[in-house]
């Protein structure tokens, strides 16, 4: 079984670059918008030399999900998580085009016990998306919780 | 959209009603984000949920499909009017987003969003910053999703 990823193996200050990657193709681009986001500059290649973006570029929502799929694919699914309250801040710093291939680099901020939840802790991440330039395409801060191995064990003994 | 000079503060328009089935909650998590329970309803009901929940991006592209075709109505009403329609810039980013509740497989969400302020642009002449404060509610009338968005929007020629 793949080692799991507690609370306690999420210490403040460390940076961790993941090696999944995420390639971005043109048919997805217009797919996910077609569902979620029809505005014209996400449909077309023509529709995007036209507006301010220079071209087809993928929805930031887009590009929010395929960061989740690269925490996912980093951490998360082998993490024993209880999701995220939310984000503090998130800037789409340029477009994700088709032909990239995205990558994601963590930072924990700060890591603490909730009083509120014994044996769940909450921890601030930035996350930074990169594309194969190594240009930031996404960077947002916002938090996930995380059971501590100790409590996570208790319920499996239980 | 509206020129900038005519987008009106404070008014909170009804963009949109979705029921959340199992189905496309699975889908979209099998791309995005593969945490147990986003994906599998059995496992999920032991989870510390209790039950399958939407991943909360899933939650987010289904709001802007809303707002994308609400931004895309307004254009479409004033071209048949025969009126000059805004071009809409790129958004920067958002603020404070929260997932306050889990939406569960079977939760009505209603979206709505509200101008909450505006500003030219000093950076970026012809333009302004429009800020938006989105919200999601389910069928109990709880906060699900909410956020503080940010789109630049077409001044008026002068």
């Amino acid at each position: 079984m793949e080692q799991r990823i507690y609370f306690d193996d999420l210490p403040a200050g460390e940076t961790v670059r993941f090696p999944a990657s995420y390639p971005v193709s043109a048919e997805e681009i217009v797919e996910f918008a077609s569902a979620y986001d029809p505005q014209p500059m996400h449909l077309s290649e023509e529709a995007g030399k036209a507006s301010i973006l220079g071209g087809l570029a993928a929805s930031g929502w887009h590009a929010c999900a395929m960061a989740m799929r690269l925490m996912s694919d980093g951490y998360i699914d082998r993490a024993v998580a209880m999701g995220s309250p939310g984000l503090d801040e998130l800037k789409w710093l340029k477009p994700v085009r088709p032909g990239d291939t995205l990558y994601m680099e963590r930072t924990c901020l700060e890591a603490r016990l909730l009083r509120s939840k014994p044996g769940v802790g909450v921890c601030k991440f930035r996350w930074v998306v990169y594309n194969q330039a190594d240009e930031p395409v996404v960077d947002m801060v916002g938090a996930q919780m995380f059971f501590t191995r100790e409590q996570a064990q208790a319920g499996e003994r239980a | 959209m509206h020129y900038f000079e005519d987008i009106t503060v404070g008014e909170p328009a009804e963009i949109g009603t979705h029921t959340f089935t199992e189905d496309e909650m699975i889908r979209f998590a099998e791309k995005y984000d593969r945490q147990d329970y986003h994906l599998d309803p059995e496992a999920a009901k032991t989870g510390p949920f209790g039950g399958l929940i939407a991943s909360g991006w899933y939650t987010g592209a289904v709001f802007q499909g809303f707002f994308a075709r609400h931004l895309l109505k307004i254009a479409d009403d004033l071209r048949r009017a025969g009126r000059p329609v805004a071009r809409l810039g790129p958004s920067p980013g958002f603020t404070d987003l929260k997932w306050p509740r889990p939406v569960f497989a079977g939760d009505t969400v209603s979206f709505r969003t509200t101008v909450e302020k505006k500003r030219p642009l000093a950076t970026r002449p012809g333009w302004g910053a429009v800020h938006f404060h989105n919200e999601g509610f389910n069928q109990k009338g709880e906060l699900v999703y909410a956020f503080h968005g940010v789109t630049f929007i077409e001044r008026r020629p002068a």
